[in-house]
């Protein structure tokens, strides 16, 4: 028994088709994509049934092995069903975006580019600690901790884990005056 | 007759619930009492469940007598019952806590009114993919509780909640998609989805397809595990819907995709031909993710990170198929589901009490609501692990597993668990210096609510109440870890064993069937005859025999048993 080449070229085609279509930002062609991903895979589901039988109706003195396999097609109609749902709710989804923003692409989550863009010091948790250790260091103590260590070293800005400390700089510049005379 | 029969009802009740909270949708009142109640009952019913399994014993219940592996079936046993009963306890404190918070803000009929039928929907979902007992189900139920959950998700349509939507829809439809993948691939391969028939068949595969379907099926769930290259989208998508919701997510969905993972790797996939890459991927889940928490400032982002991170102790401990790592594991899923639950609903309240959740923006909450600070800070410590409550425990069993297999690999897993949970700690203290201890003087440009006196409605009772009883059943999980301890070793045995499950779905011959197919050096037993990678192994389709002819002794019946 040899599979349905058809089948499994046209599923192969979809699938393609439906990657490429998912990896867009435009909402509409997401959905178009996940679409053509679903039919593909309704496909690739039918196929695993084997050769079209007949109809798998019991009737008294055929070949069992006549019949046409009816799981697949159960699993093919289930999953029709569901993504009828999903892409109604990803319709609903689409057309919200549209409502709310005038736009139909995927958004950008800002708190993400927000924790993204935001330095690693933290100047409560990073800052020297004043040598009396009364208190944590007020916010306007820390900044000018900050603005001093940064212009003491230019390239800090990079490093600003080594500008918080006031000596990283000349210990930093260590190492570098060893490799010059080999 | 055995209660265990009564399985079914663990699904169709909350659907009932649904159904009938769905044409209750103008009454408020009806409908909080129908979905409380449901639960309530499921939960009860679920103890039921878990009490006629305690101590061994699996039972199949195949739905309409269909004979197995024909139809549905049913199984429970002590792990899928453990589960049951933690997430329906689970989902009962957060409904009370959703349902007060809806009272205390008086919305009258909005979209929320949905929320009732689809967080019934969603326990219904969650249940029938733990009692699943062939992969189709298991597919249904996650497609029920996914589908409930892009609803929850995004209740009241804001603009952050629908970005969040459509990246979690689209990557939950992807997932389920490659699962569905699977599917059609194991049915072509062995013409079956019933797990323990898969558990006998799966074994006379040549080892490439074998392989093949095992990352697939891995791929799948490691989407919804929310494993480390694959858990991008969850720290994008859950810290905007609303708290009670998303408290539910993240006690209860991540799992079932560990415990399909886990299903997996002990009934259909016994061995350790993936031990290894999934040591890797449970080594950078944790280190990844808790990277991630600690650069966050917003609390509920900060715990979806650390709630990715947790996912790797438990796939390491999958990942050692030994008993002791197996059962730490189950008791670590068990401890997950109810602390992480359990903060995400604190974050929830100090986000009402002080008008944000942005750590920056916080202070003085210490001194302000003592109460808050005790609910954040038992949770905060028993995920950290700090001795003597329950996640230091199954961090011990899940280390002393490690130490006992003693591979370079495992080791190097344990290193980085202990790591991962120092770390964890750094980021609950973070939170708690910055929230609760310092002063409200301190924050950057703190809401008014901080500064104000306690207004009556930000901490309604019943709210504190619904998190103070979750937080009590984590340290339950500590006071009674022993015994807790023991049937999850007893449920690992069992798994691992896989005997219990496969003679009660399919007979005590089909066991010992499979039983000699794993002791046979894999692939030995058969001729080459399936092409590697590329060609679909369609050459074993039933083509004509009905689903699961080959088995002896189970004839396509029409229902009606003998």
């Amino acid at each position: 028994m040899s599979p349905n080449l058809t089948l499994l070229l046209i599923s192969g085609v979809l699938f393609a088709c439906g990657i490429y279509l998912l990896l867009e930002r435009s909402l509409t062609r997401v959905l178009l994509g996940l679409l053509m991903l679903t039919n593909g895979v309704n496909l690739l589901l039918l196929t695993t049934g084997g050769y079209a039988g007949l109809a798998p109706f019991f009737s008294k003195g055929t070949d069992p092995r006549s019949y046409s396999d009816p799981l697949p097609q159960a699993f093919v109609l289930t999953s029709i069903v569901i993504s009828f749902a999903v892409t109604g709710f990803m319709l609903a989804l689409i057309y919200r975006t549209w409502q709310l923003g005038r736009a139909d692409e995927v958004a950008d989550d800002l708190e993400d580019r927000r924790v993204a863009a935001q330095s690693g010091w933290v100047p409560e948790e990073d800052a020297d600690v004043p040598a009396d250790l009364s208190e944590f260091p007020s916010l306007v103590e820390a900044a000018e901790a900050d603005r001093a260590a940064l212009a003491a070293a230019p390239h800090a800005a990079d490093l600003p884990d080594d500008a918080v400390l006031g000596d990283a700089v000349p210990l930093a510049a260590g190492p570098h005056d060893e490799e010059e005379p080999e | 007759m055995n209660l265990a029969s009564l399985a079914p009802l663990a699904v169709v009740l909350p659907i009932f619930g649904a159904a009938v909270t769905f044409l209750l949708l103008r009454q408020e009142r009806a409908q909080r009492i129908v979905s409380i109640g449901v639960v309530a009952l499921t939960l009860a019913l679920e103890v039921g469940l878990l009490a006629s399994v305690w101590g061994g014993g699996t039972v199949a219940v195949p739905i309409g007598e269909w004979i197995p592996p024909l139809g549905i079936t049913l199984v429970v046993d002590q792990f899928s019952s453990l589960m049951l009963v933690v997430s329906s306890a689970v989902s009962l404190a957060v409904l009370v806590y959703a349902v007060s918070q809806g009272i205390a803000d008086g919305d009258k009929d909005g979209p929320i009114s949905v929320f009732h039928p689809s967080f019934l929907i969603l326990i219904a979902g969650v249940s029938d993919a733990f009692l699943a007992g062939d992969l189709f189900n298991l597919y249904v139920g996650f497609e029920m509780l996914l589908t409930a959950s892009y609803v929850l998700l995004t209740l009241g349509g804001t603009t952050a909640r629908i970005r969040a939507g459509v990246t979690y829809v689209v990557v939950s439809v992807v997932s389920s998609l490659l699962f569905l993948i699977a599917i059609a691939i194991v049915y072509a391969a062995t013409g079956t989805v019933n797990m323990a028939d898969l558990a006998v068949k799966l074994g006379q595969l040549s080892p490439e397809t074998q392989v093949l379907l095992h990352v697939m099926l891995l791929i799948g769930f490691g989407i919804k595990a929310a494993v480390f290259p694959l858990s991008f989208w969850l720290p994008d998508s859950y810290p905007t819907a609303p708290a009670p919701v998303t408290a539910v997510f993240a006690g209860l969905l991540t799992k079932v995709g560990v415990y399909a993972m886990v299903r997996t790797e002990t009934l259909l996939f016994p061995g350790d031909a993936l031990n290894v890459p999934l040591m890797v991927v449970a080594l950078l889940t944790m280190v990844v993710g808790i990277l991630g928490a600690l650069a966050q400032t917003d609390i509920k982002r900060l715990l979806s990170f650390t709630l990715v991170s947790h996912i790797g102790y438990m796939v390491f401990g999958l990942a050692m198929s030994s008993v002791i790592g197996l059962a730490s594991t189950v008791f670590y899923v068990m401890h997950h589901i109810t602390v992480q639950t359990s903060l995400f609903l604190v974050a929830g309240l100090i986000e009402r009490r002080a008008g944000t959740a942005s750590i920056d923006r916080l202070g003085g909450l210490a001194k302000l609501s003592p109460l808050l600070a005790l609910l954040y800070f038992i949770p905060a410590m028993n995920l950290a692990g700090i001795p003597p409550l329950s996640g230091f425990l199954g961090k011990l069993g899940l280390i002393q597993a490690g130490v006992a297999l003693g591979t370079p690999m495992a080791l190097a897993v344990v290193v980085a668990g202990v790591a991962v949970s120092l770390l964890t700690l750094l980021a609950m203290a973070r939170v708690w210096g910055r929230a609760f201890w310092r002063t409200a003087d301190d924050a950057d440009n703190p809401d008014p609510a901080l500064l104000a006196p306690a207004r009556r409605a930000s901490m309604p009772a019943a709210m504190v109440g619904a998190t103070a009883g979750l937080v009590g059943l984590g340290l339950a999980l500590t006071v009674f870890a022993g015994p807790l301890f023991q049937v999850s070793q007893a449920a690992a045995k069992e798994m691992l064993d896989r005997t219990p499950y496969i003679s009660a779905v399919l007979g005590s011959d089909a066991a010992k069937l499979a039983a000699s197919h794993l002791n046979q050096p894999q692939g030995s037993a058969l001729p080459g005859g399936q092409a590697p990678g590329g060609a679909l192994p369609v050459g074993q389709a039933p083509g004509g025999q009905a689903p699961g002819g080959q088995t002896p002794g189970s004839q396509p019946q029409t229902g009606a048993k003998p």
